[in-house]
């Protein structure tokens, strides 16, 4: 047994590929993720981050290659792996018509967290993310960035060894978007806990993520820490090596049209 | 087994909190009781029938199951385009607990809408000849709640969006209704006719619905009874290995 090796690294992906009909949105990745460290997908719109995400957390079953997680194959042992992380999705999927928590209820029960544990955790996350004093109001209610907090305070619940987080800032202000990141990371440290996040925000990998993944049109085009990136490079700053691997700007103000939408619906969904 | 509470317990709540969809839900009954009860009453009398209303509250109690069950079922695409049903997907529980949950959920708001609707009856005249066979009247509104929850839930899983919604409306849920002989009786129909009420599941329902109410089946009781259960199963089979199918 290489254990050593198998602790050190939580999540192991080789020549993973991903294919519909003629599109191939992952093409040929691999990459590992040490246990306890922040990692981050770097790229524009469509180069196949949540593709990616989807295929890690059992959604989507890969057209080929080998991934592991937590020590098991989400293709195969899908529930040990599914125990063993927390996701925030892109598009919001707390439900709007329960109370917040409710919607850690559920969860709880779900993940089979027992009643004496998840009261007393569903608290702690609760007020960890400000939302204690509104846990019996309808998540209707809720602006977008409190349905981030709650649905980061959801992932959280049953214990996760890693937490995947899908673009968890789209359409949010940067004062909500600093908060969520502290709490992300106060946790990440106190648990010991695997963060795993994809964002087309450059200063946001940048400021947050101990390595970076720079992915674009389904490749991984280059991988390591910030300063790494520069010196293979030879830039001076992430956007710089960015555009030099890429050959292209990741252009946050031409969003595509799936995020207008998004941001849209989360403008209009913030206040009733 | 907890899953499959939570998930019905979900289901339950919501239909407790939406107070003005129950009551706007129950405006279509009234007015199929008031338009068709009272406004073809006496063209049934003279032909011999009998009361009409009497005839009639069997079908729009099962009308009123129809449309909740294929609607809670048809719930699943708004939860998938609004990214809850991933919140599932991703948890450590079967598919199969999932369904069922989310099937016996929307089948008890089906079954308690059509009790409504059985209450609703009563105020505009309709009488149950044996109050004793209320528990078999119970039994067959769960039934048909169930099948049609099913297929509510299969015919989700092949949808992404709201899109196909008025084509599944105009195409399967109004036929069901008014081929069914909820509104007219089954005997003396034209050939054509005649096949097409039987192939309808809704027709057992109803009929059945009827034995137990006013102690009017055609089929008989057990007959009806036994086709029921038998679609039943077949539909949260199917509805159930379409859900398995499904990549959120």
């Amino acid at each position: 047994m290489n254990s050593n090796q198998d602790h050190a690294n939580i999540i192991v992906v080789s020549d993973l590929v991903k294919k519909f009909k003629d599109l191939v949105a992952v093409d040929h990745i691999s990459f590992e993720v040490k246990k306890g460290e922040i990692f981050a997908f770097l790229g524009p719109n469509g180069a196949g981050k949540s593709t990616t995400i989807e295929m890690l957390t059992t959604l989507l079953q890969p057209s080929s290659g080998n991934m592991t997680l937590n020590g098991s194959d989400p293709t195969r042992n899908k529930d040990a792996v599914r125990k063993s992380f927390g996701i925030v999705f892109q598009d919001p999927s707390v439900d709007e018509d329960m109370t917040a928590f409710e919607n850690m209820q559920f969860h709880a029960i779900l993940y089979k967290v027992p009643k004496d544990v998840s009261d007393h955790r569903i608290k702690e996350l609760l007020e960890f993310v400000e939302l204690w004093d509104r846990r019996s109001d309808l998540v209707k209610t809720f602006s977008g960035g409190m349905k981030r907090r709650l649905e980061v305070a959801r992932g959280l619940l049953h214990h996760p060894k890693i937490l995947f987080l899908d673009e968890p800032t789209l359409g949010l202000d940067p004062q909500t978007r600093n908060h969520i990141w502290s709490y992300v990371k106060d946790i990440s440290k106190k648990e010991n806990m695997t963060v795993f996040f994809t964002t087309h925000y450059m200063e946001e990998a940048e400021k947050i993520a101990e390595r970076i993944a720079i992915i674009d049109r389904g490749k991984i085009v280059a991988i390591g820490t910030v300063k790494e990136l520069k010196d293979q490079t030879k830039t001076d700053s992430l956007e710089d090596a960015f555009l030099n691997l890429t050959g292209r700007k990741i252009r946050d103000e031409e969003a595509s049209g799936m995020d207008h939408l998004r941001t849209m619906r989360r403008m209009w969904t913030r206040r009733h | 087994m907890s899953t499959i509470y939570i998930l019905w317990l979900r289901q339950v709540k919501k239909y407790f909190r939406s107070r003005s969809r129950i009551i706007g839900s129950l405006g279509q009954p009234l007015l199929f009781l008031l338009a068709f009860g009272f406004g073809l009453g006496s063209v049934f009398q003279r032909a011999g029938e009998g009361n009409y209303i009497q005839f009639l509250g069997p079908g729009i109690i099962m009308m009123s199951v129809l449309f909740t069950a294929v609607f809670s079922g048809v719930d699943l695409i708004w939860d998938r385009q609004f990214g809850f049903l991933k919140e599932t997907m991703v948890a450590p529980v079967s598919r199969l607990e999932i369904m069922l949950g989310k099937t016996l959920g929307g089948a008890t708001v089906a079954g308690l809408q059509g009790t409504i609707v059985f209450v609703l009856t009563l105020f505009v005249g309709f009488r149950p000849e044996n109050l004793l066979l209320l528990p078999v009247a119970a039994v067959f509104v769960f039934l048909i709640a169930l099948l049609f929850t099913s297929l509510g839930i299969a015919i989700a899983s092949t949808l992404h969006d709201m899109q196909g919604f008025q084509l599944i409306m105009n195409f399967l849920v109004m036929p069901i209704f008014f081929l069914s002989g909820a509104l007219f009786p089954l005997q003396g129909l034209p050939r054509f006719m005649e096949v097409i009420t039987r192939i309808d599941p809704l027709t057992y329902g109803i009929d059945g619905l009827r034995g137990a109410l006013i102690n009017g089946s055609e089929f008989g009781i057990t007959t009806d009874l036994l086709v029921i259960s038998i679609l039943t199963a077949i539909l949260l089979g199917i509805g159930s290995y379409l859900f398995e199918r499904i990549e959120a």
